[in-house]
């Protein structure tokens, strides 16, 4: 078991409670300093969400590799340690490249060096890759051969785990804050709002896997969360702050959101379904589209999302562990509070992909630019004749 | 009741020379080669053996590359399956988890999801004019990665719902030991389909190349072999690899030389709707057509020559075969550890005298990725087609925007005549 590390401050205040109610006073009041934390850096901006998902992401990495140690006594294998931590870098600069590329087109076309470390992105994040790779079969060392693939493959099921998802998640706050913040909040509400219908009217348990979990607590949290979701996307759907995508502004050097807002977030007149009428009393209601999508993100973290929490504890029983970590007093380790949250950020960047946006008109500009002319102008007559067929030109 | 945790507990910090061994596959060799080699002692049979089935193999490959793309295709599809089964194989038998519930069916569906994504990426890509005449296919192209991601959750979700009290460690096991191998090997063997989409010289040279070091590395080991080159594979040699490495791209230069001048290798491989077949037939690109070369002036003094007609291709060629011979033999390196760390000698028996399919693909995996990011960074940008069918998916506002930047930009190049209409 890990060691307590509460504050003193806190130890000291809720010294004469018992220790149940000290608990639970613990978990309630690192949750508000969690949320308000939350708050703050959503209000300093992009680029600060971006480096507290990069953190997050080292973090969550260094714990599931800690555990690694832990489970395989292998603390000391030769190089292991340095090895990781290159992989992580590896596939951090792939990603971090790739996105770079995408978002900051202009500024990297101007710079010289950024251009060509543009250019051949792929090959010098493979070269990376490889060295890696190439360090690893050199390091095998008789006798650990079989521990030393073991943290091979953890480490590459790690990185594929927390790395992808980190990089999806920002991928996510470009398309438009709204869509970081709202899915991010839907899992909490309903990991808070599961755990309090649990807490009063739980009886059947859900699944054996977590016996806490009830299904009083599933479908009353997965009720609650849709609405909240509902009501959360209608406020933050009229502020621009939230809705434009981040764009990087060349000439200022700083990040804008500021747009003509899509017809996702302009109010609409919808007719209410003659069911709901006579229960709500309205026949129309001004709604905006994306609520509509909020259902679909708040169903999803409501009846997918726990399936990232029960495998999270089917992992901490496989490796007879009680947390990730104990970074958070009270509630264990960083990945004990993101666990469901991995399958969201992957889920909400697929859905944008089909259901909301095609693929980036800048990004297929600029692949256009690299072709050849006879490849040019194919396309381009395509496109021309496309255009024709359908009356716009 | 042994706790079967317990044990894996145990298992796993006990030095490797602990862990017993898993048990050796049983002989494969088909009697027909038996009886005919009966009279040879057993070093010398199996020397035959595995010379036999290496001119096989090769046949077998020139075989495939005469029945053209579409075998080639499935060829490699066969061969994944094989490699994926052997490796999950030697899953169950390192963790005794064969009967572990739902374990093979969710190996292999995770196999489907796999593929189903990557051949839906890629079929879209290459059959885009197929695809647009069927509505159906349409809706699955659109939808793809949401449905690809659909299938895999709900697999990921069986997963949790399978999970059982006593087993939950193998269970992880088996489960991330199935997700690095799809990594692995589904993925290798999409960049391969798409390296040979971009012409067959692209999936030869590189294989060949692979192929070729490791035997001319075995010859060179064979008769000046005196330097071990890595305590992992004792048999292997610093004059193997040296005199492997300069065969290898002699070869692989004579080789493109051959391969280039005919346009069946050279060409991508294109679908054609009307005749609903693959064919190779284009202009071959400035790569594939001879330039004269001027000697640098040591190889001058040395040849004789001033000047040498090349094909652009077989510079390239030089690059692919120092990486078959410097880094392909990694992947060797690899395998053999992978090999020692779970105390098996050979990945299956598929192969008399060789192993399994695995263990003749080993450096071939390396060898794909590099070869598709060579491609996509120094011979050509982006796929058309693919940039195509984005543009086709977009907003009718947005395309019209871009079909406008697009126009002034090959207005202003010159490729365009520039005309009154709009």
């Amino acid at each position: 078991p890990t060691s307590d590390d509460t504050p003193e401050v806190l130890n000291r205040a809720l010294s004469n409670l018992s220790s149940r109610w000290k608990n639970w006073w613990v978990r309630g009041i690192l949750t508000l300093a969690m949320i308000t934390f939350f708050f703050i850096i959503i209000y300093l901006g992009p680029m600060v969400l971006m480096t507290i998902v990069m953190c997050v992401q080292i973090k969550c990495f260094h714990e599931i590799i800690t555990i690694g140690y832990n489970v395989y006594h292998s603390y000391d294998l030769p190089w292991f340690r340095t090895l990781s931590w290159y992989f992580l870098l590896c596939v951090n600069y792939f990603f971090y490249g790739e996105t770079v590329t995408d978002y900051f087109f202009t500024l990297v076309q101007r710079e010289e060096p950024l251009r060509i470390l543009s250019k051949y992105h792929r090959f010098i994040s493979f070269a990376l890759y490889l060295t890696g790779f190439c360090m690893f079969v050199l390091s095998l060392v008789k006798k650990h051969y079989r521990l030393q693939f073991y943290m091979f493959g953890w480490t590459h099921v790690t990185l594929l785990i927390v790395v992808t998802q980190s990089h999806l998640i920002i991928h996510n706050l470009f398309e438009g804050m709204i869509w970081f913040i709202v899915p991010i909040s839907c899992v909490i509400c309903n990991d808070i709002m599961a755990y309090m219908f649990g807490f009063f009217f739980g009886r059947t348990p859900l699944i054996k896997l977590s016996p806490k979990k009830t299904w009083e607590g599933f479908i009353g949290g997965f009720f609650a969360t849709v609405l909240f979701g509902l009501l959360l996307s209608y406020v933050m759907s009229g502020y621009r702050c939230f809705t434009c995508p981040v764009e990087f502004n060349n000439d200022t050097n700083s990040f804008t959101v500021d747009c003509e807002p899509s017809e996702l977030f302009q109010l609409q007149e919808y007719n209410i379904p003659l069911v709901l009428q006579s229960v709500v009393g309205w026949k129309t209601v001004r709604m905006y589209p994306f609520q509509i999508h909020s259902i679909a993100l708040s169903t999803f973290a409501s009846l997918i999302g726990p399936f990232g929490g029960f495998f999270a504890s089917g992992f901490k029983r496989a490796f007879k562990i009680k947390d990730f970590a104990n970074t958070i007093p009270g509630h264990g380790g960083i990945m004990d509070r993101f666990d469901c949250q991995y399958l969201m950020a992957t889920f909400v960047n697929v859905y944008i992909a089909s259901f909301i946006r095609g693929p980036n008109p800048s990004k297929l500009i600029q692949q256009f630019l690299t072709l050849r002319p006879d490849q040019q102008l194919h396309i381009f007559n395509t496109l021309k004749a496309h255009l024709v067929d359908k009356g716009m030109l | 009741e042994v706790d079967l945790e317990e044990r894996l507990g145990e298992l796993d910090l006990r030095s490797d020379s602990d862990v017993p061994d898993v048990p050796p596959p049983t002989d494969s060799t088909p009697e027909i080669l038996k009886r005919a080699l009966s009279g040879l002692s057993a070093r010398w049979k199996n020397w035959w053996i595995r010379g036999i089935l290496t001119l096989a193999m090769i046949s077998v490959f020139f075989l495939i590359i005469y029945l053209g793309s579409f075998m080639l295709m499935l060829l490699v599809l066969s061969i994944q399956v094989k490699c994926y089964h052997e490796i999950i194989t030697i899953g169950y038998r390192v963790y005794h988890s064969y009967d572990l519930p739902w374990f093979r069916s969710l190996s292999w569906y995770f196999l489907l999801c796999g593929n189903y994504f990557f051949y839906g990426e890629t079929v879209a890509d290459y059959f885009a004019t197929f695809v647009q005449r069927r509505e159906q296919l349409q809706f699955l192209i659109r939808y793809h990665r949401f449905i690809s991601f659909a299938l895999y959750l709900t697999g990921f979700c069986m997963f949790v719902l399978s999970l059982v009290k006593k087993h939950y460690r193998l269970q992880f096991y088996m489960f991330a030991w199935t997700h690095v191998t799809l990594l692995i090997t589904v993925t290798q063997s999409h960049l391969v389909i798409q390296n040979l989409f971009e012409g067959m010289i692209w999936f030869l040279v590189p294989i060949s190349s692979v192929i070729c070091n490791d035997i001319t590395a075995y010859i060179f080991g064979f008769f000046f072999g005196r330097t071990p080159l890595i305590k992992l594979s004792p048999k292997k040699t610093w004059e193997g690899f040296i005199g492997g490495f300069f065969s290898t791209v002699v070869f692989g230069f004579i080789f493109s030389y051959f391969l280039a001048q005919h346009q069946y290798f050279v060409c991508p491989v294109e679908y054609n709707s009307e005749t609903n077949r693959f064919v190779t037939e284009c202009e071959p690109s400035e790569l594939f057509q001879m330039k004269k070369y001027f000697m640098p002036p040591l190889l001058q003094a040395v040849l004789g020559w001033e000047t040498v007609n090349m094909y652009p291709f077989q510079m390239h060629s030089i690059a692919l075969s120092t990486f078959a011979s410097l880094i392909g033999p990694f992947g060797g390196f690899f395998a053999s550890g992978f090999k020692r760390a779970f105390k098996i000698k050979d990945f299956a028996d598929t192969i008399p005298g060789h192993g399994g399919i695995m263990d003749r693909f080993d450096c071939q995996y390396l060898m794909a990725t590099f070869v598709h990011v060579y491609i996509t960074s120094f011979i050509r940008g982006p796929n058309p087609s693919k940039l195509l069918k984005q543009l086709l998916i977009l907003q009718p506002e947005q395309q019209l925007s871009v079909y406008k930047t697009l126009k002034s930009h090959l207005v202003e190049k010159g490729i365009l005549q520039p005309s009154l209409r709009g």
